[in-house]
């Protein structure tokens, strides 16, 4: 008999934890939904854009009956649980249902708090919960002329907007007079007030309600001043209380919510409580992206898997009132130990305030130019150092060197059939199409439907935008806690810094320690764990061959049509002729049927067939030529200028560097490619400013540069130091490349790395810090000498040999089933 | 006159591995997963043609190498979103033998 598991309440919160549980342990539970309203799960965030009339009902259903059905769980729509007996393990209905129970969720969300004020249970008095309000308030525009909204906060004002839509007279009151002060700093409120005072809202600002008036149906307000004006319809937006008497009185301990553990569970252990009617770690939230973490929590613990914790969340807010653009996050007022980025624009109505805290944003606030929300309060999770892009910081990320943003400017303003994703062709209109009919939140959710951000992710920025301006707040989960894959719930710098703690040296033994949820793990997560492991134990680690992409499996770059392409090493990109007379020998002996010079300054054979591979290696290798690891996550080319050698500006000598820094560092594995460039002179033809690490000749020795890009996203070098001798060039870039190996996430360049952890850092282990750069030198000495060896060679002697041929030929073709 | 075909022996394949058949059609790969199941797919991605036999195997599926897809080795099917299906022959194992119908 499978347990019970019952959810009261069919709000966002419940629904979600259901949806996360299914996903994870389908048919662990018998499922029973209670829900007091008469529907399935909508999306209630968006019931603004219905009253705007800007969405209609069935665009924001998120589940329908039928999906209840298909995932076999019971719902009872339309009906109150009264009473949880804890004692018999059952809930009882207001239509005398008994229901029983293994393990309960309550998810009765919160209600709109009404001020006990005479009149309050007059006709035409609503709150801004559900759809029911939503009717209430439509049916009242389409015959009266008065509307009120109590209450200048998000929902207030979203409320006022929707119903000055609908054509009605609106007046906004609040008691303060500021609006939105949860949200936004007085000057920031000021340029709020005037846009919505230009569109025709009417503001009481510091009015405080007496009484409403009316016989039967409201039709007036009184203030304690003393003004009376005219009101058919009431809106209370003022605040909301969560929904906890029923909790309370089955004698759960409730605060102002119900008090939950870190893994959402409520007193009594069988009982969990999610959504907004929770109070975690004293604190009580009123938006999605914090019980969209809940969620996942909660499924975790009831999944049996009960390794997931909810620490809290860091909350952001945007106003969904179209034309209005504004994002507020943190504590964007700041204090006396902080400082404060401001910009001001009052002729474009645009307003940036930006609050620093130690060189790290705890907080900021966009008005009219809100683009920059998402990167602004991912800065903010991520605690990121920004003492090097402060200057540039309120301009936005477009601003940052990054050319792959350039056009994130006119995002709003772009017609639906722009381009979003260049690589899967995926237009804006896609995004948004498939985020409002599949009901999507996160960026991982928009990944796998569109396909939009899933490859070369250079727009994930737009689409997280997209995701922000079409749900309405920033939902994405906090990169900080980002699992390393579905499956598994720990990021990638626990997985590493469990797997050394732990001393865990195979894959399978940190998937057992660590739980994960899959049986084998999966193509992202057991290449990231092949190369931690191999990071952490060098010499010693077994490197799993199943646990590599196919390039570096057979040390070739699969092709479109499957066949490879052959790379030998060309050091520093000098060669002999000798050398190349052995690749034309290759090339006529194997009919390679076409060769190209590549970028990166070698020679690269076309074409070839997989069971060709060792024998053509073979040829190569005799002539001295090893592989170019053209295909890995490892040291790819160091490109050079001539330099002193010949050239007539040359200061030093850039290639004989180059030669001898790709002698230290070829074979090395690495989180992403690592390339590396040395130019004679500051006119830099090796282009070394757009390299991993990049060194360029001066007169008084060689300037490093570190963390530069020319792929996607192009990204200029950052000037690490100067040094004098080619020693010390070699120090440093042994010591570079350890700490990027050490610490950069799998699949991570040294320009985002560098951007996440701060150049400052860099600087820190590598320049202050001479013992420790020393240190990182000797370790990357040490993990070469087990990785220096020549993966062809090992092949064209016979080794993985049944990679390279077929297991059997037929003559006739086999039945399919 | 349908008949099984003996091809190869359980130890040729490395686990969550592939080898390919090859055939006058094309190729066929022959998978094998952690728990030495064995499935046989046409070699050829629903997507763009990618060969599956290069793929990444993991649990009861394989991630082709051209552009990430998940296939399904039981069935062939891609797993959604992505949609499609690769063809799926008949394998069975005897006493470590394995065996194409052909
Ligand atoms: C062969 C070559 C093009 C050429 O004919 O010149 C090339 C070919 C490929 N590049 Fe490249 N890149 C080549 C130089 C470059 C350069 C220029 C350079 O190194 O100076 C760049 C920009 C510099 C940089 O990396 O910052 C470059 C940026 C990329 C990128 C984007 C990387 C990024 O971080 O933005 C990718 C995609 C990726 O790695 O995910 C890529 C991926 C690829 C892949 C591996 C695509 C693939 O997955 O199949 C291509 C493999 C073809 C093959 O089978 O050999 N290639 N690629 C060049 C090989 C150089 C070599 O000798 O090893
Ligand atoms: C108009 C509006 C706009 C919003 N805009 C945003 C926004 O832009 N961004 C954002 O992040 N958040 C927004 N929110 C807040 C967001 O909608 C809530 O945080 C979220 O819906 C809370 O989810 P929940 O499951 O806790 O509660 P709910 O979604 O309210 O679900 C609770 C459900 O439980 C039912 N229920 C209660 N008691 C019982 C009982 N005894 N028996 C059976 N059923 C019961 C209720 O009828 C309700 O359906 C908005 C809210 C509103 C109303
Ligand atoms: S730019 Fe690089 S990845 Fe793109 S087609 Fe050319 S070689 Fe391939
Ligand atoms: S060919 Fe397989 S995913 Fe594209």
């Amino acid at each position: 008999m499978k347990e019970k598991l019952v959810v009261i309440g069919n709000g966002m919160a419940g629904v979600r934890t259901l949806e996360e549980l299914l996903k994870i342990a389908p048919d662990l539970y018998d499922i029973r939904v209670f829900g007091a309203e008469p529907l399935g799960n909508y999306n209630r965030i968006l019931l603004s854009p219905v009253l705007a009339a800007e969405k209609s009902m069935d665009d924001i259903m998120l589940n329908d009956e039928q999906w209840y059905r298909d995932n076999g769980i019971v719902l009872h729509k339309g009906e109150r649980v009264v009473e949880i007996n804890r004692a018999r393990r059952t809930v009882v209905t207001d239509k005398g249902v008994e229901a029983a129970y293994d393990r309960l969720i309550v998810s009765t969300g919160s209600s709109p708090f009404m001020i006990p004020v005479p009149g309050v249970d007059l006709e035409g008095v609503v709150g801004f919960r559900d759809i029911q309000d939503v009717e209430r308030m439509l049916e009242a525009a389409r015959t009266y002329r008065h509307a009120v909204v109590i209450g200048g906060g998000l929902l207030g004002l979203e409320a006022a907007d929707g119903l000055l839509k609908q054509g009605m007279d609106v007046t906004v009151v609040h008691l303060l007079d500021s609006l939105m002060e949860q949200q936004l700093d007085e000057a920031a409120a000021a340029l709020l007030k005037r846009s919505l005072d230009e569109r025709g809202l009417k503001f009481l600002m510091a009015h405080e309600t007496e009484a409403l008036l009316g016989d039967g149906r409201v039709q007036r307000i009184r203030f304690s001043n003393g003004l009376e004006i005219p009101a058919d319809l009431v809106v209370m937006a003022v605040g909301i209380r969560p929904n906890i008497g029923l909790a309370r009185s089955a004698g759960l301990y409730c605060e102002r919510g119900i008090v939950v553990s870190d893994t959402l569970q409520t007193y009594d252990p069988r009982i969990y409580a999610v959504g907004e009617c929770v109070q975690h770690r004293g604190v009580t939230y009123g938006l999605v992206a914090p019980l969209f973490e809940q969620a996942k929590v909660c499924a975790n613990h009831l999944g049996r898997i009960g390794t997931a914790r909810y620490e809290g969340s860091v909350t952001s807010t945007k106003l969904k009132v179209s034309g209005i653009d504004l994002f507020s996050a943190g504590d964007f007022r700041g204090g006396a130990d902080t400082e404060e980025l401001l910009f001001q624009d009052a002729g474009r109505g645009v307003y940036k305030k930006i609050v620093l805290r130690n060189n790290r944003i705890t907080g900021c606030l966009l008005y009219g130019d809100a683009l920059d929300g998402s990167w602004y309060s991912q800065l903010m999770r991520d605690e990121v150092d920004i003492s090097d892009m402060r200057e540039q910081l309120l301009f936005g990320q477009a601003h940052m060197g990054d050319s792959g943003h350039g056009a994130a400017d006119q995002l709003a303003a772009m017609p639906d059939d722009t381009e979003i994703c260049g690589c899967n062709g995926v237009t804006k209109g896609d995004v948004v199409r498939a985020i409002t009919t599949k009901g999507l939140f996160t960026l991982e959710e928009v990944r796998t439907h569109t396909k939009a951000s899933a490859s070369c992710g250079s727009c994930t920025g737009l689409v997280e935008q997209l995701l922000v301006s079409t749900v309405g707040s920033d939902f994405t989960a906090s990169p900080k806690n980002r699992p390393l894959c579905p499956c598994t719930d720990y990021t990638h710098d626990e997985v590493r810094s469990t797997l050394v703690r732990h001393e865990l040296k195979d894959i399978r033994a940190v998937m057992d320690f660590m739980e994960w949820k899959t049986p084998d793990g999966c193509s992202k997560c057991r290449p990231a764990l092949n190369y931690y492991l191999l990071c952490a134990w060098p010499g010693e680690y077994q490197d799993d061959p199943r646990s590599r992409f196919i390039n570096e499996r057979v040390h070739a770059n699969i092709q479109k049509d499957g066949t490879y392409s052959v790379v030998p090493r060309m050091l520093g990109g000098m060669t002999t002729p000798d050398e190349l007379r052995a690749i034309a020998d290759v090339a006529d002996k194997f009919n390679i049927p076409e060769m190209k010079v590549t970028g990166g300054q070698r020679i690269d054979l076309f074409g070839v067939k997989k069971e060709q591979l060792p024998a053509v290696w073979a040829d190569l290798n005799k002539a001295g030529m090893v592989s170019g690891h053209a295909y890995g996550k490892s040291l790819r080319t160091v490109k050079s200028c001539i330099g002193s050698r010949w050239c007539r500006f040359g200061t030093q000598d850039s290639a004989g560097l180059a030669v001898e820094l790709e002698k230290m560092t070829w074979a090395s594995w690495t989180p992403h490619k690592f390339k590396m460039a040395v130019s004679g002179c500051p006119r830099n033809c090796a282009e070394a400013s757009i390299k991993d690490l990049g060194v360029v000749g001066i007169d008084s020795g060689w300037e490093l540069h570190v963390g530069g890009n020319g792929g996607v996203k192009v990204r200029a070098a950052d000037l690490l130091c100067k040094v004098r001798t080619r020693e010390e060039v070699l120090e440093y870039a042994a010591a570079f490349l350890q700490l990027y190996r050490e610490q950069a996430h799998y699949l991570e360049r040294t320009a985002p790395w560098i951007e996440r952890v701060g150049l400052t850092h860099v600087k820190k282990r590598l320049v202050e810090d001479p013992e420790g750069r020393k240190a990182l030198a000797a370790r990357f000495h040490e993990s070469q000498k087990s990785a220096q060896a020549d993966p062809w060679e090992a092949r064209a002697g016979g080794a993985e040999a049944h990679e390279f041929a077929p297991l059997k030929s037929l003559a006739v073709p086999p039945e399919t089933a | 006159m349908a008949d099984w075909i003996e091809i190869g022996r359980i130890e040729d394949i490395p686990r969550q591995g592939a080898r390919t058949v090859r055939t006058g059609e094309g190729d066929i790969a022959v998978f094998r997963t952690a728990q030495d199941k064995i499935h046989a797919l046409k070699d050829e991605c629903p997507h763009k043609g990618g060969p599956l036999s290069q793929g990444i195997v993991h649990g009861d599926r394989v991630t082709c190498p051209m552009h990430d897809w998940q296939i399904q080795l039981a069935t062939g099917e891609a797993v959604a979103p992505d949609e499609g299906c690769a063809r799926v022959y008949r394998v069975r194992v005897k006493e470590g033998r394995i065996f194409l119908m052909v």
